[in-house]
């Protein structure tokens, strides 16, 4: 992976940015010394690392602002950094780059039921938001797999999904409003406990920003009552085919569940080894299908999801009959990626999105390539909202496997787009995916999303070498090269 | 004079941007124009007419999207989804007849454009929230796209958000893909008759709270003064002679009737309590969503004001006693449709200081021409915000040619 060249006018002037740095906040608060910068050398995407060159912790608002405006003047890069579980390198430090961590902001600001929000700093995680409202019956709905260490602030960088999308959105639909430092130091405040902002969308367009737009320091977030109860029901098939067509006739009877994953056999076989969670070993895919709601809703709705599945010809069907079960039903799925990285040393993670309805040719696509590269691959699958999560093992250890495991991976990436699908449904692009931009985007539907950035960083200060495969210049991205008189009037219908 | 360019293809809409751009020509964008008087006057010598591009494209009700043409007919939409038991459920509003045009006139290029929301815009969003992807040509004179045709989407920085609301300022869109979903198979509506006693014209914010703070997902809750009330068609809403808050709930039949009858019983205490079922909650909602209980007397300036939700009756009591007028709350208390009297400025500053004050923003919706012209119709940002939205504007319209001073005055 090649990052941008550091720059080392900026390197040689490091124990001077350090000093600054120790004029902004207390000296616990800036990281220096090499066995403490390890700690922060990559986020969740672990096949890279980078040593930071300083890493800053502020505490409140105010030292953000000063630790930006500093870097502005001084030409000194940024890279936001939350609870660092990004799985696409987002957060990985730079060489020439402070990490800006919001590990400090850890206090949850204000509760209001009535207006039926949350006022949070960034730090806080995903979990501890539903923990802080459960009393009063409410949660925060979007439940990344990594939500008890995951970061609301890195939600929002991120716009984090989970196996509830489908009905309840991704962060970017849960989100009212954020406090946000730019740059250039400027606190923003976008949103708030209102619906719908005026003038552009700038909320919009922050949620999902990989951290390149500006370090969000306080998110409002909505949340939901609990639903009154949940159910969720087990149902295996002896096809791809078979699991596929039974999504879209779930869906197409008019019912969205709350969750509705699939996995395939190898999945199922070693999640089932690893939480014996009671799934069937003898089917080749498997849902799970959770309907949530109120009881009589949630009965009614069951009936029919069990009526679908036999008109399906389903192999192996149960409903969960206490909550107990249902947590079980649940166990293996999300114990789904270790219980896999449990059969081999590593394991990279894809997440690209498909077209539901391409699901069993992508998975046999998937099966060529298995074989072509010779690395084994699992797959879970957001069924609901098309979401896949393949997972290439390999063995960091053997040379060329992490090389073939990029190859295999890109490949598959290449095959969502192909399919009419995206590169990734909920990871993020970070520097993993960067690369592979240009096989879903031109080069002008780059430049106009680089001229938002623009708009928020000229400098190209904040997290360079993420998510771009190119750093065009702003000045070069605001030029325009018209002809005058050279251009026909157009050929139309006039009135 | 006015000129139109009816364009019917991507190529004659990058063709005539170009033009545009060489000639200095600033274009009026439009699909059909329904929402024309929306946002600020302009008085521009030509019309990007892209009435043209109209048209489904793609349609897979399993996999929940659809993509049209930009200047297709919201109700074109509207009707193919309902055969296939689907729709938007953002719940587009239809202002034609608050607006002074025909109904059923906009496209789902402007409502996008516009981000409208109908009452169910607590519980399933924005279009903003259901607006995947698009295909469009900047004031550059270039085609890009964003976005795609799948609900679950984080590549690249999401530029369908940052259209959604841009009034056609940054960009003619030439094709859009949205999230569909599937219809309720039943609705029904709880009435909270108040006591006639005239308080209660404000008093709603305690019922659509505990029925919104409840778990009994509600996908709609308004509250209707007396007088609002008594313009209905729908009898029990009119009948009673008093407020009226309503609560919706839809799903399927099992679930709506016991959620229906615990909402009644939650709210037992607040009022009478009445239900509505299906076809008479359609109506009631429609008129709810379109805020046709202000239509009349159009002489009235339209506001439409986003608040915290608890704040709405307190907000709007402020603003009535500073000039005469009439509200319709929707959103759980969140929106308010203020009609007032004529004023020069439209009572802007009043109105503006009660919403500022509770954090929120108002955007005046109906007023004649001049009044729209001196009056900021949509709230003023200031300082670093107001930076960013220029340099956006500069980034994806240089020249201002898309649609200027549509939704600023300087740009």
């Amino acid at each position: 992976m090649l990052m941008p060249e550091p720059d080392y006018e900026t390197i040689t002037r490091r124990d001077e940015i350090i000093a600054n740095m120790h004029s902004i906040v207390p000296a616990d608060c800036v990281i220096f010394e090499e066995d403490e910068l390890r700690a922060y050398d990559c986020d969740g995407l672990m096949a890279y690392k980078q040593l930071p060159f300083i890493v800053v912790l502020p505490e409140n608002t105010e030292q953000v602002s000063k630790i930006l405006k500093y870097c502005h003047e001084n030409g000194v890069k940024i890279v936001p950094r939350g609870a660092g579980t990004g799985l696409s390198g987002g957060a990985l430090p730079l060489a020439d780059a402070i990490t800006l961590g919001l590990g400090k902001f850890r206090e949850i600001i204000e509760t209001d039921y009535e207006n039926r929000c949350v006022v949070t700093q960034p730090g806080v995680t995903n979990l501890a938001l539903t923990q802080a409202v459960e009393h009063e019956g409410f949660y925060y709905a979007p439940d990344p797999s990594s939500q008890i260490a995951c970061s609301i602030g890195g939600n929002v960088a991120e716009n984090s999904g989970g196996v509830h999308c489908l009905k309840y959105g991704l962060t970017t639909n849960n989100v009212l409003g954020v406090e946000m430092v730019l740059m250039n130091g400027d606190i923003v405040r976008i949103g708030g406990k209102h619906l719908d902002a005026p003038g552009y969308d700038l909320l919009g367009v922050i949620n999902g920003s990989e951290g390149l737009l500006g370090v969000i320091t306080e998110v409002t977030v909505r949340i939901l009552q609990k639903p009154e109860t949940a159910k969720a029901v087990l149902l295996g098939f002896d096809s791809n085919e078979a699991g596929g067509g039974c999504v879209a006739a779930i869906i197409g009877a008019g019912i969205i569940p709350g969750g509705m994953e699939m996995m395939d056999t190898f999945a199922i076989q070693a999640a089932e080894e690893f939480v014996q969670a009671g799934y069937p070993l003898n089917v080749t895919s498997l849902l799970i299908v959770e309907l949530d709601g109120p009881a009589a809703e949630v009965e009614h709705l069951i009936g029919k999801v069990e009526a679908i599945g036999r008109q399906q010809n389903v192999k192996y069907m149960k409903v969960s009959e206490t909550e107990e079960e249902r947590q079980r039903f649940w166990s293996g799925r999300k114990a789904a990626f270790p219980a896999v990285g449990r059969l081999s040393p590593d394991y990279l993670c894809m997440d690209g999105t498909i077209p539901r309805g391409q699901l069993s040719y992508v998975l046999t696509r998937l099966g060529e390539l298995s074989e072509k590269y010779g690395l084994r691959v699992a797959n879970v699958f957001h069924a609901g909202d098309g979401n896949l999560h393949p997972l290439i093992l390999f063995d960091a250890n053997e040379p060329g496997e992490l090389e073939a495991a990029e190859k295999f991976g890109a490949d598959i990436l290449r095959l969502c787009v192909e399919v009419g699908g995206v590169l990734t449904g909920e990871h993020g692009v970070g520097v993993e995916k960067r690369d592979l931009m240009g096989e879903m985007f031109t080069e002008d539907d780059m430049k106009h999303q680089q001229r938002v950035k623009c708009a928020f960083d000229p400098r190209h200060l904040m997290n360079p070498g993420k998510v771009y495969p190119t750093l065009h210049r702003c000045a070069e991205l605001g030029k325009m090269h018209i002809h005058h008189g050279q251009v026909p009037f157009p050929d139309i219908p006039r009135f | 004079m006015t000129e139109i360019l009816k364009v019917e293809t991507e190529d004659q809409v990058l063709d005539t941007i170009k033009w545009a751009v060489a000639e200095k020509k600033p274009l009026d964008v439009r699909g059909t124009g329904s929402k024309s008087v929306l946002g600020r006057p302009t008085e521009l010598d030509h019309v990007l007419d892209l009435s043209e591009l109209s048209g489904v494209s793609f349609y897979e009700p399993a996999e929940l999207v659809l993509s049209a043409g930009a200047a297709t007919p919201v109700v074109e939409v509207e009707a193919l989804l309902n055969d296939q038991n689907q729709q938007l459920a953002f719940e587009p509003p239809d202002l034609g007849s608050l607006l002074g045009s025909p109904a059923g006139g906009g496209t789902l290029g402007g409502l996008l454009a516009c981000n409208l929301a109908g009452p169910r815009r607590i519980k399933a969003g924005s279009a903003r929230d259901h607006f995947l992807g698009f295909t469009a040509v900047s004031g550059r004179g270039e085609v890009f796209k964003s976005g795609g045709r799948v609900v679950k989407n984080v590549t690249g920085f999401d530029l369908s958000k940052l259209m959604a609301g841009s009034y056609g300022t940054l960009a003619a869109m030439t094709e859009v893909t949205v999230k569909v979903l599937p219809i309720p198979e039943k609705i029904r509506t709880v009435l909270v008759t108040w006591a006639k006693d005239g308080i209660y014209d404000h008093g709603g914010n305690k019922a659509m709270t505990d029925a919104l703070a409840s778990p009994h997902e509600v996908s709609g809750a308004a509250h209707l003064p007396a007088a609002i009330a008594g313009r209905s068609a729908v009898n029990y809403v009119a009948g009673s002679g008093r407020a009226v808050t309503v609560i919706r709930v839809e799903g399927p039949e099992p679930s709506v009737a016991h959620r229906c009858e615990a909402l009644r019983i939650l709210l037992a205490p607040l009022g009478d309590t009445e239900e509505l079922h299906t076809q008479n909650s359609q109506i009631l909602w429609r008129e709810i969503r379109d805020a046709t209980y202000l239509t009349a007397d159009h002489g009235r300036h339209i506001w439409r004001l986003s608040v915290p939700p608890k704040e709405g009756s307190r907000v709007a009591l402020q603003i009535l006693e500073g000039w005469p007028g009439e509200v319709l709350y929707d959103w759980g208390g969140g929106l308010i449709w203020l009609a007032l009297g004529a004023a020069p400025d439209a009572c802007a500053k009043l109105v503006r200081q009660c919403v500022t004050a509770v954090g929120g923003h108002a955007m005046l919706v109906r007023a004649p021409e001049d009044v729209r012209d001196r009056v900021s119709v949509f709230e003023p940002q200031e300082g670093p915000l107001d930076d960013i939205s220029r340099r956006i504007k500069d980034g994806f319209d240089p020249s201002g040619i898309l649609n200027p001073g549509r939704m600023h005055k300087e740009f």
